[in-house]
């Protein structure tokens, strides 16, 4: 390695500190498969001191705590569920990007439900209101006149 | 001196504005025809100010006069000149005062662009405009001074933010805000609709532009965001359902259901109330974006200038202006006559569903987005709501509504005919399981959904088309009638084609995320790594001095078949100033697709810890939001549209109308 070379490894290990990132090589499993499940994982727990990051992205350390964690525990032969379960003992639900469908939760899970039931009543019952007025069909001598009018080469 | 200058100019404007908010309505009231038009010159007079004040906060940022503390707090002597410019708006104080200075800047437009418009509702258009500017120049007199000095003078600033200085800052803000606060007209002409109580098609195709010219910017300015997100902040996520990417997504979502709306009300007088509705949803959801933004309410990733204190004022301003507005709609809306009746199957029918889903999944956005602090502050249990359950909702709520954009486009106003418009869409339809059936042939891996998206795109980018063929195409006449029929059509039929296909280019590059390749690996030098269908190879390490930072940066080589087709070069920088450090990913576009290096630490052996992607068609996302602003470009350059324009065409019609008779 040349002295340059060296001096610039060494200013990145100086920058490092500043600019930390998401998963990096040291962290990987050698089982594919196992790795493959920490990473759909990680993507569904979010980091817990930057807001609104999973810890699959974040460069924070405490994110990549929980990646080893999660790691370890799927070593260990926990499902996926189980992770997740011990997470949310140590962390709190506030752990789970998605939330669980729970007393709490109810009404976030079921208000895209509600809405869009509410609203196609709406819709119908204004319908309905309006129906009273249905729409003659045209005659069919209106029908020629208007194709005439559309398209003056056709016959009247 | 300029710096006085530039706050005596907001004083002024602020003045302005409460004579703008007081006379025209006046002047509509007593149908006083100088009182209103004094309204437009008002309106550019306060431009004229805000402009002048902002010009002055520019100068002091370019010149680095360090006793503004704004220049102080944001910029440093060494900052290159364009991140001068563009760290006006990227703090607190500047980007409020951008905020106004594009309120005033409609308003102006407004006053001299739409001369022909009835007297009575551009008064009162203006009137309200004043009222929102007044409310935004007292938050930043009173909480947000952006001329406040410091004394004694530093020799040296502090410097912007170096997440901010970049190419992407530049851009975003501005054009987010000019989609943001260009909603504030269709919401002034909402209210003004409400103070007159008179409504109709013609308030239609007066708001019609402006709404219009609103969503083009925000379309742009959520694309832009977007993009800068995905290449800053290092991994390659282009939208992580962050609560201020909501905050601006909530907007466009209303502001596109306001659009559909519109039309129908402009072209067959009905969903008047409900248009009128929208357009206060949309300014009311910016409002909350503003809110939500400034307040720091939310600390997210995007929250870099934001102060709790001045929380209060916005949220004042927001209680004041939704509370106000919608109690002025639970009043007047019952005056506003309802009308124009259609069959369920037809264009307005269509346009109905396509504003439910719209509405539902914009409400489902701002319940997901609060929630967890309504959640919170209720019991005291934190939870999150984060990108799983947005994507979860959102997949529901939108594949339908695609599948249904080109059917509506097919369907007849007034009384459509399913079966004729299965008929033209059969093409479209065909092509699209054309591509599912050959992707699901020839493709392994990957998602399940990513090729009916594929297919799905394809059906809605032809099916976008098909209603432009349908209107130009009749059998057994030769390509010269054809090209007269095309020649004819509105330009707003082709924005609208080009807009929905637009939608499906979108769709393309998200399902070909799908498809994306990532390596996490320590690279070493000379040594080819594979990634999707290239290679990279690390070719050496160098570091060098930017004008206000260091850097090191890894430069590598993309080789296809052994021939070098593109270098690359991610880098990360550490800015003196702020101790702080960046990491610039390394980013190349081949075929649509592109290959995203982002680069971590050293290892002492000499290589190189990296993150490596290969994103097919992922650069579709974005070109495909670029694609969906033309189309709304071509709508607001239609003749029809075009302000003023009335007079002119019916003057060209004469000789043309003839031989029609």
């Amino acid at each position: 390695m040349t002295m340059r070379l060296r001096l610039i490894l060494m200013f990145m290990l100086f920058i490092q500190p500043f600019a930390l990132h998401a998963v990096q090589v040291d962290e990987l499993l050698p089982n594919p498969a196992l790795e493959h499940r920490a990473r759909e994982l990680s993507a569904q727990l979010r980091c817990l001191v930057c807001q609104n990051q999973s810890i699959d992205d974040s460069d924070a350390p405490l994110a990549r705590d929980l990646r080893i964690l999660v790691r370890e525990r799927l070593v260990a032969g926990d499902s996926d569920e189980a992770v997740k379960a011990y997470l949310v003992k140590r962390y709190g639900a506030f752990i789970l990007l998605q939330p669980p469908f729970t007393l709490e939760t109810y009404l976030l899970w079921l208000f895209p439900v509600i809405c869009l039931v509410a609203g196609g009543l709406v819709v119908l019952a204004s319908r309905r209101s309006g129906a009273a007025v249905a729409l003659e069909p045209m005659s069919p001598e209106d029908e020629a006149r208007l194709r005439h009018i559309l398209d003056p080469n056709s016959p009247e | 001196m300029s710096v006085e200058i530039g706050l005596f100019a907001l004083i002024l404007a602020f003045v302005l504005a409460l004579i703008q908010g007081l006379v025209p309505f006046w002047g509509a009231y007593r149908r006083d025809a100088h009182l209103m038009r004094l309204a437009s010159w008002l309106a550019v007079g306060q431009f004229a100010f805000i402009a002048l004040a902002y010009g002055l906060l520019t100068y002091a940022h370019i010149t680095d006069d360090f006793s503004v503390l704004n220049v102080f707090e944001n910029s440093h002597s060494l900052k290159p000149l364009v991140y001068k410019i563009s760290g006006v708006w990227g703090n607190h104080e500047g980007s409020m005062l951008l905020w106004v200075l594009i309120l005033s800047l409609f308003g102006a437009l407004l006053a001299l662009l739409a001369r022909t418009m009835p007297a009575v509702l551009k008064a009162n258009v203006l009137g309200v405009q004043a009222l929102v500017s007044l409310a935004f120049l007292a938050f930043i007199l009173f909480t947000s001074n952006p001329f406040a000095r410091l004394f004694p003078v530093p020799a040296e600033g502090r410097d912007l933010n170096p997440v901010l200085q970049d190419p992407g800052l530049a851009i975003h803000p501005p054009l987010l805000y000019l989609g943001y606060v260009g909603f504030s007209l269709s919401f002034s002409f909402a209210a003004a609709a409400l103070i007159e109580g008179r409504i109709d098609a013609a308030w239609a195709r007066w708001a019609r532009p402006w709404i219009l010219t609103a969503w083009i910017f925000l379309t742009l300015g959520i694309a832009m965001g977007s993009y800068w997100a995905y290449y800053t902040l290092g991994w390659g996520g282009f939208w992580f359902w962050d609560p201020v990417e909501n905050a601006s997504l909530m907007p466009w979502l209303a502001g596109t259901a306001l659009l559909h709306s519109a039309l129908v009300m402009e072209k067959r007088n009905a969903l008047k109330i409900w248009t009128i509705f929208l357009a206060i949803v949309a300014f009311s959801l910016s409002l909350l974006g503003t809110f939500l933004v400034r307040s720091g309410v939310l600390t997210s990733v995007h929250a870099f200038a934001s102060d709790p204190r001045r929380g209060v004022f916005i949220l004042a301003i927001l209680v004041i202006f939704i509370g106000g507005s919608l109690a002025l709609y639970a009043w007047r809306a019952s005056r506003l006559q309802a009308g124009g009746l259609f069959s369920p199957v037809s264009r307005e029918g269509a346009l109905v569903v396509n504003n439910l889903l719209l509405t539902v999944s914009c409400a489902t956005i701002l319940v997901g987005t609060l929630y967890p602090l309504a959640l919170e502050s209720l019991t005291g249990e934190k939870i999150s709501v984060g990108g799983p359950y947005f994507n979860l909702c959102a997949a529901i709520l939108i594949w339908p509504l695609l599948v249904l954009v080109p059917v509506g486009q097919s369907l007849s106003w007034k009384r459509g005919d399913l079966y004729g418009a299965a008929q033209r869409l059969f093409f479209a339809f065909v092509c699209g399981l054309l591509v599912l059936v050959l992707i699901v042939a020839f493709r392994s891996g990957g998602p399940v959904l990513a090729p009916f998206g594929m297919g799905l795109a394809v059906y809605i980018i032809c099916g976008a088309f098909a209603e432009i063929i349908s209107r130009i195409w009749r059998k057994s006449e030769g390509l010269h009638a054809l090209w007269s029929r095309l020649a004819g059509l509105p330009l707003s039929a082709f924005g609208t084609a080009v807009a929905h296909a637009g939608v499906g280019v979108v769709l393309l590059g998200l399902s070909a995320t799908g498809w994306g390749i990532e390596h996490i690996v320590a690279i070493k030098p000379n040594q080819p790594v594979a990634l999707g269908p290239y290679e990279l190879v690390l070719d050496g390490l160098i570091s060098r001095h930017g004008p206000n930072y260091e850097e090191a940066a890894a430069q590598m080589s993309v080789r296809s078949g052994g021939v070098i087709v593109a270098r690359i070069e991610p880098s990360k920088r550490n800015y003196a100033a702020r101790q702080m450090g960046t990491s610039k990913a390394g980013i190349v576009t081949l075929n649509l697709g592109q290959i995203y290096v982002s680069m971590a630490d050293a290892n002492a052996d000499g290589s190189v810890n990296m993150r490596l992607y290969w994103k097919p068609l992922v650069t579709l996302i974005w070109l495909g939001a670029v694609v969906m602003a033309l189309g709304g470009l071509l709508s607001v350059l239609d003749r029809r549209l075009r302000l003023g324009l009335p007079v002119k065409a019916a003057r060209s019609k004469i000789p043309l109308a003839q031989p029609a008779e």
